[in-house]
């Protein structure tokens, strides 16, 4: 069953999938943020619940006020009205040293401890799919405290048990293995969202659970989209609504032309 | 110096390359179609958030490694078929993984002279296990730490808002990851969208990010970055784009792009005035500055 609200027309999944980004970033917090939804819903946050929200961008912008969607993370919208416009060394430096809470990115693949994949489908050295590889993910994922991870279409193909390519680190193989490693400890995956629900990951385990169910969906669809095990929490939740304003927000001052949103 | 001079004498055949801003932001695009004029072949390139600029260098042919921070894609654009179909049919290889802030870090550690730079990403995953990175034992910790290595690119071509005839160059904008490159990179080009007098250069110096000295050519190119953003100036020209985009996903529709842009025009001049002169440049002017609402003509393309 599709999102109730995107069945009885109110709003598309791409609008409703940014609503739901927005909702998961707290005011105050500072967000390292992919191309796309991540971006999207960093700017409805910011317009929305969370004023003080500081966006971040990899190539050197810092706290904007976003006037229109940017087509890349390194253009001068990353920077309008900043606080700081400098460089990637200046911005991967403040991510490293732990500045940055959030780093909220898009994957092809994920598995059960958050581990993400944007960088080929198929072997490395003879891909089916060539996607364009870690960019930024890999910083973001190793040094942000809470990784939040955006992908439309949950399945059996994008639910793995192994990625294809482990790009991003997520909890590895499991409880301690960051730490093992020399990644910060107590960092790592904190949200998990897609066109069913809204994931987190059990303390003890580091495993996908799930949190909430958007509006309409079954919990059996969350299970027969994916080819792991997900942790089915015995009071999973709705997800929440968006309201008029949230939907206008998007449509008139975010992506007007639906560039990302339309159909 | 001409940019076709520039090339000739800089650039060789099985270079190891990097380009300036981000990927299509701030890019020195006549250069890059230089490099395709004049047929250069088996570089190596550097994918350190690389889009537009390596869609075209391995589209033409003329690149056929890299390693990969980020590549074959056009962000919000979606992939870029040219180089993603090179990869694909092993036309062009991808020789290592890495990420843009050790990318940044391979260069910061050649600007420094130092071999490496310990970091604490890449750890733990297979991006790390396909890098030319090392991890071992911190001897103050004793917990694992990466080590990146220092990069050396052969030659590295940045577009900069402003630049004296020595090469003082400076940037209006972020500067992504250019101080570090332009001083660890073997040979640079800088092309400028205005060629100024020292005197101008000395009254604000705090402007300058790359110095004189570390500099081999410049070249005068306005709306150089075209049809890539030139912040604070002039905004990507998405039509233009959006037809390399259409074009460029048949091998076919490359060489019809390449001829009619690259090779059917001896100059950058030349080129913008097929890509709508004057006229155009204002319109993406008004763009940059917010005056002209967003379009996507490659929204339809996808």
């Amino acid at each position: 069953m599709p999102i109730t609200g995107v069945a009885d027309g109110k709003y598309g999944l791409r609008e409703y999938l940014a609503f739901i980004g927005a909702s998961v970033l707290e005011d105050k917090r500072s967000v390292l943020v992919g191309t796309g939804l991540p971006m999207i819903a960093a700017m409805l946050a910011q317009k929305t619940h969370a004023p003080n929200l500081l966006i971040i961008f990899e190539a050197g912008g810092i706290g904007p006020l976003l006037p229109e969607l940017p087509v890349s993370v390194g253009e001068s919208r990353t920077y309008y009205k900043a606080v700081a416009a400098s460089s990637m060394h200046d911005v991967m430096s403040l991510c490293q040293l732990g500045y940055v809470d959030y780093a909220f990115l898009g994957a092809a693949q994920i598995d059960m401890y958050g581990n993400i994949n944007t960088t080929v489908i198929g072997r490395h050295d003879s891909p089916k799919v060539r996607l364009p590889g870690s960019g930024g993910a890999n910083d973001g994922g190793s040094f942000a405290q809470k990784l939040i991870i955006i992908i439309a279409n949950q399945s059996q193909r994008t639910f793995v048990n192994r990625v294809d390519f482990l790009t991003t680190p997520g909890y590895l193989d499991g409880p301690g293995a960051r730490e093992k490693v020399g990644l910060a400890s107590g960092s790592g995956p904190y949200r998990v969202i897609t066109q069913l629900g809204i994931f987190d990951f059990e303390a003890e385990t580091k495993r996908l659970r799930l949190l909430s169910l958007h509006p309409g969906v079954r919990t059996v669809e969350v299970k027969e989209n994916s080819e792991f095990d997900i942790i089915m929490s015995d009071n999973a939740e709705t997800s929440p609504e968006p309201a008029v304003r949230h939907l206008q927000i998007l449509r008139e001052e975010i992506d007007p032309a639906g560039v990302v949103l339309g159909k | 110096m001409t940019a076709k001079d520039a090339v000739s004498t800089f650039i060789h055949d099985g270079d190891f390359i990097a380009s300036g801003g981000f990927g299509h932001v701030r890019v020195a695009m006549a250069i890059i179609y230089e490099i395709v004029r004049q047929k250069k072949r088996n570089l190596t390139m550097a994918g350190k958030t690389a889009v537009h600029d390596l869609d075209i260098l391995v589209g033409a042919g003329c690149v056929n490694k890299v390693e990969v921070a980020y590549s074959f894609g056009h962000e919000l654009r979606g992939l870029s078929p040219a180089s993603k179909r090179m990869v694909e049919t092993g036309q062009c290889k991808v020789i290592a993984e890495t990420s843009n802030a050790a990318y940044q870090w391979r260069f910061l550690a050649g600007m420094m002279g130092l071999p490496f730079i310990p970091s604490r990403n890449l750890l733990g995953t297979d991006t790390g296990k396909y890098s030319s990175c090392k991890v071992v034992k911190d001897p103050f910790s004793g917990k694992p730490i990466n080590l990146i290595p220092a990069a050396y690119p052969d030659a590295a071509f940045i577009h900069v808002h402003r630049c004296d005839i020595y090469g003082n160059a400076q940037i209006d904008s972020i500067v992504v990851e250019d101080i570090e490159l332009s001083r660890c990179a073997r040979r640079l080009i800088v092309t400028t969208e205005k060629i100024v007098d020292n005197e101008l250069i000395r009254r604000e110096p705090w402007k300058t990010k790359i110095p004189f000295f570390v500099v081999d050519a410049v070249i005068e190119a306005p709306y150089g970055s075209h049809p890539c953003e030139m912040p604070g100036m002039y905004y990507y020209d998405e039509e233009h784009i959006a037809e390399w985009l259409k074009l460029s996903r048949r091998p076919e529709g490359v060489d019809s792009y390449l001829q009619k842009y690259v090779f059917g025009v001896d100059t950058f001049k030349e080129y913008l005035k097929l890509c709508g002169g004057i006229k155009k440049i204002n319109y993406l002017k008004r763009r940059e500055s917010l005056r002209e609402p967003m379009i996507a003509p490659w929204r339809k393309e996808a």
